[in-house]
């Protein structure tokens, strides 16, 4: 057990090297560099920066070093939680994306909450009742699911909202909230805007879900050890839902690995469609503004986001499957 | 075996049809057998119609459009679809009615309204813009096209745009577009799958802790953000077919990992076979084994493979392209088409820009179908 944490947390620390190394790649692919930008800037507000000026910022930044020497300075100073300055807001980066980035996190657990809570029964139902209406009405919702983009169901959602309903599904907090400091009713708010974004994102996790629960359930259901709880004398609903269920219960668990990653690079777009007040808007603002230093640290971010909350749910995992907890003794 | 059995069967009479059948199956090439199989799917049927369909539009995309995708005129923006009148007086002879625009006095809104009194009647193959076949035969005939005036100013099946550009050539283009960047990013991502995923299941050991490794961190990685800020980073500078090949890339690399793993597990699963083992003993060299082999053997689940990460692709370039990181206009696909629906008001005011939606939709439930039955079918197990 203890070697399966330990596999584990080092595969993390790997991939958020890797994520690092990356987005490090990512700031500086772009021509020019941080003093060019800020030269830029300088000069749209009217200021001159004279070569020597900047080649001394230059230097003051590392700029002028190897590759692999800025990228560990990076590294360093990130450790030290000084994450740099966003351009184009001049104020740290950290209090830029900050609250973003706390809401990023809130739709996303609600879409994987809303993923696990229709999938589950949904999937039970589908296997148990196989080609039945309901059953088929499922399989349906679960393709549409798989097939429309979240960007577009955010789209169909906000023109039926406005169309039929005449009212506005976007963003995360009522007018008078949104600038407001936060209070009880403030989250109160936001949990009331919640189900949309988490429904439009979650949805096609839950496709996927569904279809993955169903069969397994199915292969389950055909196995003897189920006839013989029902031979033995076992009301159906235990007999599918205390063995069974459980089996099938695995695989479903261990895709939350992937379902993570696969949610926050979805809340990304669906952010922009909703104006939702999470890191996508920003991101895509600071790609298309060429402040690669703010778009980078927040793929940075995302990133070991997503491998921390993958973390956590592998030990989830081992805690529900005896098999991974008791592997190698 | 089955020559064997068949005298015996041929006695009883009744028999000998399920003979023949049998024969015909235990004869039968692997092709054969999934042709017969996926056959009796019958949404995958109708799904590899669709597709069918969807390629013969990327082929003929200038043929199906009738005008110009990028002849803008502001005179004609944002018309909403045109109804097409079918019967002229009792007789079959489909017409629509001009447009004539004007501008609101109070809102400054254009408003169009049809003239009544002027019938353009529509017509098969007529001449238009000029375009190349296939990209060598000069031509200009168009499937539909007007009569007696030229097809831009006149024929609108699905509305106009901000720029007066006609949505239903510029979904043609559109189409061309996106389903051939989703082909050629699924080639690559097939090569890589292949490679990695082949080498990784037949060398096993350290090779393969490495390759499954590096699968999984791809896989745990964010990826959309990190393609857009690749996406982002591309020059402003770059031409069309640059970017065009440049986000080919970045999305083959977003889908190389699944087909790696079904390579992987293939591989893994062929190689205790007894028919490998009996070529390893004949002599065989390595490169015989895999290609001349194991290849044939699991080519068909591959094939399903990549028909279902093809909608992945799909989905990807459309969000990209969405986003304005993908392709970037004056080059047209499904996203950049979408673009312009972007924000609540202008849906709500012009909803027909939302059509390019529809084909997005079909083609990505297509292709699961199609993979699904190609999977169904190439599973030896399967009922």
């Amino acid at each position: 057990m203890l070697a399966y944490i330990v596999r584990r947390f080092l595969l993390a620390i790997v991939t958020v090297v890797a994520i690092s190394v990356l987005s490090f790649i990512v700031m500086h692919l772009s021509p020019g560099d941080y003093v060019t930008s800020y030269i830029a800037q300088m000069s749209s507000s009217g200021s001159v920066v004279s070569e020597a000026d900047a080649a001394a910022l230059r230097a003051q930044y590392g700029l002028d070093q190897p590759m692999y020497i800025q990228y560990l300075r990076w590294v360093g100073l990130i450790l030290q939680g000084n994450f740099g300055m966003a351009m184009e807001w001049n104020s740290p980066v950290m209090e830029v994306i900050g609250d973003r980035l706390a809401l990023t996190i809130v739709i996303s657990v609600a879409a994987i909450i809303f993923t696990w809570a229709m999938a589950l029964p949904i999937g039970i139902y589908s296997a148990v009742r196989q080609y039945s209406i309901g059953d088929y009405i499922f399989t349906f919702v679960g393709f549409i699911g798989l097939a429309v983009p979240g960007f577009m169901l955010a789209l169909i959602v906000m023109y039926i909202g406005f169309t039929y309903f005449n009212a506005n599904v976007g963003g995360l907090f009522s007018p008078e909230y949104d600038q407001a400091a936060w209070s009880l009713a403030k989250v109160w708010n936001l949990v009331q805007h919640l189900p949309v974004p988490a429904v439009v994102l979650g949805l096609a996790g839950t496709a996927q879900m569904i279809r993955i629960m169903r069969a397994n359930l199915l292969d389950e259901l055909r196995k003897p050890y189920v006839v013989t709880a029902r031979a033995k004398g076992l009301s159906e609903n235990r007999a599918i839902l205390k063995y069974p269920v459980r089996v099938a219960l695995n695989p479903f668990a261990s895709t939350i690995g992937y379902l993570l990653p696969f949610v926050i690079s979805g809340s990304i777009i669906v952010s922009m469609v909703l104006s939702l007040p999470t890191v996508g808007p920003l991101l895509l603002k600071a790609l298309i503004a060429q402040d690669m230093f703010l778009a980078g640290t927040i793929i940075l971010l995302l990133g070991i986001l997503t491998v921390v909350g993958t973390f956590f749910s592998d030990l989830l995992l081992m805690w529900i499957d005896p098999r991974i907890r008791l592997e190698g003794k | 075996m089955a020559e064997s059995v068949a005298p015996i069967k041929e006695v009883l009479g009744d028999e000998t049809v399920t003979t023949a059948a049998e024969e015909r199956i235990s004869v039968a090439t692997q092709w054969q057998l999934m042709w017969w199989r996926f056959r009796k799917h019958t949404l995958a049927m109708i799904a590899a119609v669709f597709i069918i369909v969807f390629y013969l539009v990327v082929i003929a995309a200038d043929f199906l459009s009738y005008a110009d995708p990028s002849a803008s005129e502001a005179q004609r923006g944002l018309l909403s679809p045109q109804p097409i009148h079918w019967f002229d007086e009792g007789r079959f002879s489909p017409y629509v009615y001009a447009m004539t625009g004007k501008r609101d006095p109070m809102t400054f809104e254009r408003v169009y309204a049809p003239d009544l009194t002027q019938k353009v009647s529509i017509r098969l193959f007529a001449p238009g813009f000029e375009y190349k076949f296939l990209g060598l035969l000069p031509a200009n005939v168009h499937l539909l096209g007007v009569e007696g005036a030229k097809a831009e100013d006149s024929l609108f099946l699905l509305g106009t745009d901000v720029q007066g550009r006609d949505l239903w050539s510029r979904l043609m283009y559109g189409t061309q577009t996106s389903l051939s960047i989703g082909l050629v990013s699924v080639a690559l991502s097939l090569f890589l799958g292949v490679l990695l995923g082949g080498l990784s299941g037949f060398y096993g050991g350290l090779a393969d802790t490495i390759i499954q490794r590096v699968i999984e961190i791809v896989r745990s990685i964010p990826t959309i953000p990190l393609w857009m800020g690749l996406a982002a980073a591309l020059p402003k500078e770059w031409d069309v077919v640059k970017v065009y090949f440049a986000i080919t890339v970045i999305i083959s690399l977003m889908g190389w990992t699944d087909l790696a793993r079904v390579v992987r597990g293939r591989f893994l699963s062929l190689r205790e076979e007894d028919f490998v083992m009996a070529a390893e003993l004949a002599g065989c060299g390595r490169m015989r084994i895999i290609f001349r082999h194991m290849v044939p053997s699991f080519l068909s689940h591959i094939i399903a493979a990549t028909t279902l990460a093809l909608p992945a692709m799909i989905i990807s370039e459309t969000s990209l392209s969405f986003l304005g990181l993908g392709l970037r206009p004056p080059a047209i696909s499904w996203g950049v088409l979408l673009q312009q629906a972007q924000n609540v008001q202008s849906i709500a005011i012009t909803p027909w820009l939302l059509i390019p939606m529809i084909p997005v939709v079909i083609s990505i439930l297509a292709f699961n179908f199609v993979g699904d039955g190609l999977r169904d079918a190439a599973d030896p197990y399967g009922v």
